[in-house]
């Protein structure tokens, strides 16, 4: 949240709720809402460590709206984010953990488990089938369920894999 | 589309066993070991699994092309496995409609005299088969190539074409193996949604595929592997929670 929020700010400035309407435009329906709270406390913490700086602009008949506006500290670490590769773990797949752990527990069997995961993903599968028809229009947000679709495939193609080997 | 009981199912199998010999004296590879399938009316089911799961065997016992070694064929409640090859021929042209990876289509006849002559083989006028394959074409956003030959469509043309001919005679059954299976993933899609609309209008369709996002858009999928049914599942309609959010966390 910390990164994108300064992102949308290196182009102009903005308040909380415009910052939380511009990500849920650019990545569409189909990517989970931007909590509120969480994008306050987020602008606070940036301004605290002086990478943004807020002034409060009055408005009729409601409450002061605090602006934020990047700094140069802040735009070079928006640079440094956007040109170092990004890194870290592709995939986080705790299903594999109870794959292999199952039978020493005798709690569970594996292709029972292989059975409903395969469930689970072509039920997301299809949700996501549905929302790409939603979202047509938005570029970012096709793209962004083309990824998820993708990866789903590569997850059932792994399910495979271990259903061959394991069962 | 016929107007059997619904109470019957469109396809039922039982017991299906298929055996591969490689090439004279070959060993044997056993493809389909007992599978049992029913069918119901309106169902749309995908079958999938790894390659060398047999699939396609079982498509193509369900579709009559080839012969199972043992177990029984129903096509709406009658027995068919034990039909002649001429009568199966009759069959594949009036009741169940077949698609395979490739668009079976004769290179060469047009477009258009591809999708019409199932239509007058199973016995249709020459103007009713016309009709139909005008309604079929422009169905299908294949109006204008109507006059073109197979060889000059794009390969989701194609398979377009090969769908309008396999549903000229409005089968019971569609079979259909790998339908999306050579085609980039804008021409999948457009066949992936004829082939929902189809299923929406009340028609009955088994497919092959290992395409999730083909197989999430059926009903019902079933997982072969090594010969044998290991799952049969029901997709469900609930939209996930959290959309991309369920597969992919863009961090930051």
């Amino acid at each position: 949240m910390r990164l994108p929020l300064l992102a949308l700010l290196a182009k102009e400035p903005a308040h909380g709720y415009e910052l939380k309407q511009a990500l849920e435009q650019t990545f569409g329906a189909a990517y989970p809402r931007a909590n509120i709270g969480q994008v306050y406390v987020t602008l606070g913490r940036l301004e605290k460590a002086g990478l943004i700086e807020g002034r409060d602009v009055a408005q009729d008949g409601k409450p002061d709206k605090r602006v934020y506006a990047i700094t140069d500290t802040g735009r070079q670490e928006v640079a440094k984010w956007l040109t170092e590769p990004t890194e870290g773990p592709r995939v986080r797949d705790e299903f594999f953990l109870k794959l292999v752990l199952a039978p020493e527990t005798q709690l569970a069997d594996r292709l029972t488990l292989i059975n409903n995961q395969r469930r689970h993903y072509l039920n997301v599968m299809r949700g996501l089938n549905r929302m790409a028809a939603e979202e047509r229009g938005n570029q970012v947000s096709q793209l962004l369920i083309e990824g998820a679709v993708l990866h789903l495939q590569a997850d059932l193609d792994w399910l495979e894999r271990c259903q061959e080997e394991l069962t | 589309m016929t107007g059997q009981d619904n109470a019957v199912p469109v396809l039922r199998a039982t017991g299906l066993v298929k055996t591969h010999r490689a090439g004279r004296g070959g060993a044997e590879v056993k493809a389909v070991r007992g599978v049992d399938l029913t069918v119901e009316r309106g169902d749309f089911v995908a079958i999938t699994g790894p390659s060398g799961a047999g699939k396609s065997t079982l498509l193509h016992l369900l579709g009559g092309l080839r012969r199972p070694d043992a177990g029984e064929i129903h096509l709406d409640g009658r027995r068919v496995d034990t039909l002649r090859e001429a009568d199966w021929a009759v069959l594949r042209r009036r009741r169940i409609g077949i698609v395979f990876q490739t668009g079976n289509l004769v290179s060469d006849l047009t477009v258009a005299d591809n999708v019409e002559l199932p239509a007058l083989l199973a016995g249709q006028s020459a103007r009713a088969a016309r009709e139909r394959r005008e309604e079929l074409l422009a169905d299908l956003g294949l109006t204008d190539r109507a006059a073109a030959s197979p060889a000059a469509l794009s390969g989701g043309e194609r398979q377009r074409a090969a769908l309008a001919r396999a549903l000229v005679n409005d089968p019971d059954l569609l079979l259909a193996d790998e339908p999306t299976g050579s085609l980039d993933s804008r021409s999948a899609r457009e066949v992936l949604a004829l082939l929902t609309r189809h299923h929406a209008r009340g028609r009955t369709i088994v497919l092959v595929t290992h395409d999730a996002r083909v197989a999430s858009s059926a009903d019902r999928v079933v997982s072969l592997f090594d010969g044998l049914i290991t799952d049969d599942a029901r997709v469900t309609d609930t939209p996930p929670a959290r959309g991309v959010g369920d597969v992919l966390d863009l961090g930051g």
